[in-house]
């Protein structure tokens, strides 16, 4: 039996939570969100715009007594700017769970640790419930564990990449030496990237890219969430040992003279 | 909605200067950009406004308003 995967006192079902970014159109992505299980999903904070104000916002088309909507402050370069971006959020959204994003360089799109750990302080302080997107690095996430956050999310890969899971072994490390949920937020590419990231132990995975940019994201989402449930069944069944060399499988007794 | 009035001020509206009536609240202005103040979050120079507050607050000339919302992103 697997334990409650539980955030900031919310319990859920489904340890995949999924973007709501990059979709063609809405249709795609509120049938891909239904295919994916997920009960958590981000969405992004920005202006209106002036010039299309017919145009439905998101919520028409999640509705929030099913999914906890997750603000980022995807975008944001300073502790400040994600500050004002999580207090807005938290406006928009009547809830006081933020993925906090202080991105520190435009081609990596990295964090910002030292930002990071400085918003993460304040808006706990705050009430809000921080999930902290952060890169494998384990002092950062210790860090950001000391400072309240409901949730730490080191990266697989760079945001957007699809490289996979690069580094098994800090996020393993992360999960071991933290008590807070460890959630694995960007760069898997597809299902197998899933699965190896939950077979690692962690809480769970948040991705957007690898569903919205597949050919066909519905498909997508739904080998998605079997890769999510089979990896964290096969974390929980414990995997075999690696050896390097062959052990037979079958009876070496019992053969023909 | 309220009637443009001739006498009107300058403010800036999600980074755009916007010619607003003069002693318009933050209600009227939504109000005349065609927006539901139920789907949008109001920022008045730098400080949130509620939306029960909306109609208590009027704009000066200067004011810069946010106005935003939640859209697709990861």
């Amino acid at each position: 039996m697997d334990t409650p995967f539980t955030i900031g006192g919310r319990t859920f079902q489904s340890r995949l939570m999924v973007g709501t970014g990059k979709y063609q159109d809405t249709e795609t992505m509120v049938r891909a969100i239904e295919a994916s299980g997920a009960e958590i999903v981000t969405v992004a904070v920005r202006r209106v715009d002036l010039d299309r104000t017919h145009e439905a916002s998101i919520l028409h088309h999640l509705d929030p007594k099913r999914f906890s909507l997750l603000a980022n402050t995807a975008g944001c370069y300073t502790a400040d700017e994600a500050m004002r971006y999580a207090r807005l959020g938290r406006e928009a959204g009547f809830n006081e769970f933020v993925k906090l994003e202080v991105i520190g360089d435009q081609e990596t799109l990295l964090p910002d640790v030292q930002g990071l750990l400085e918003a993460a302080k304040v808006l706990v302080k705050e009430g809000f419930q921080v999930l902290a997107y952060t890169n494998e690095d384990l002092v950062t996430a210790l860090k950001l564990e000391d400072a309240g956050c409901a949730a730490v999310m080191p990266l697989a890969s760079p945001i957007g990449s699809g490289l996979g899971l690069l580094h098994p072994l800090w996020i393993r490390t992360i999960k071991r030496r933290l008590k807070a949920p460890v959630v694995v937020d960007a760069g898997v590419g597809t299902a197998s990237d899933a699965c190896v990231t939950m077979e690692q132990g962690v809480d769970g995975i948040l991705m957007n890219t690898a569903i919205a940019a597949a050919r066909d994201p519905v498909a997508m989402a739904h080998a998605m969430r079997l890769a999510v449930e089979a990896g964290r069944a096969a974390f929980l069944a414990g995997r075999m040992p690696r050896r390097e060399v062959a052990l037979p499988s079958s009876p070496t007794e019992g053969m023909l003279d | 909605m309220k009637q443009a009035t001739s006498e009107t001020i300058d403010v800036m509206v999600n980074g755009e200067p916007r010619a607003v009536p003069a002693g318009a609240t933050l209600l009227e202005l939504l109000g005349t950009l065609g927006l539901d103040p139920r789907a949008v979050v109001v920022e008045h120079n730098r400080r949130i406004v509620r939306r029960p507050a909306l109609g208590d607050v009027s704009v000066a000339p200067g004011d810069a308003i946010e106005l935003v919302h939640f859209v697709g992103g990861g």
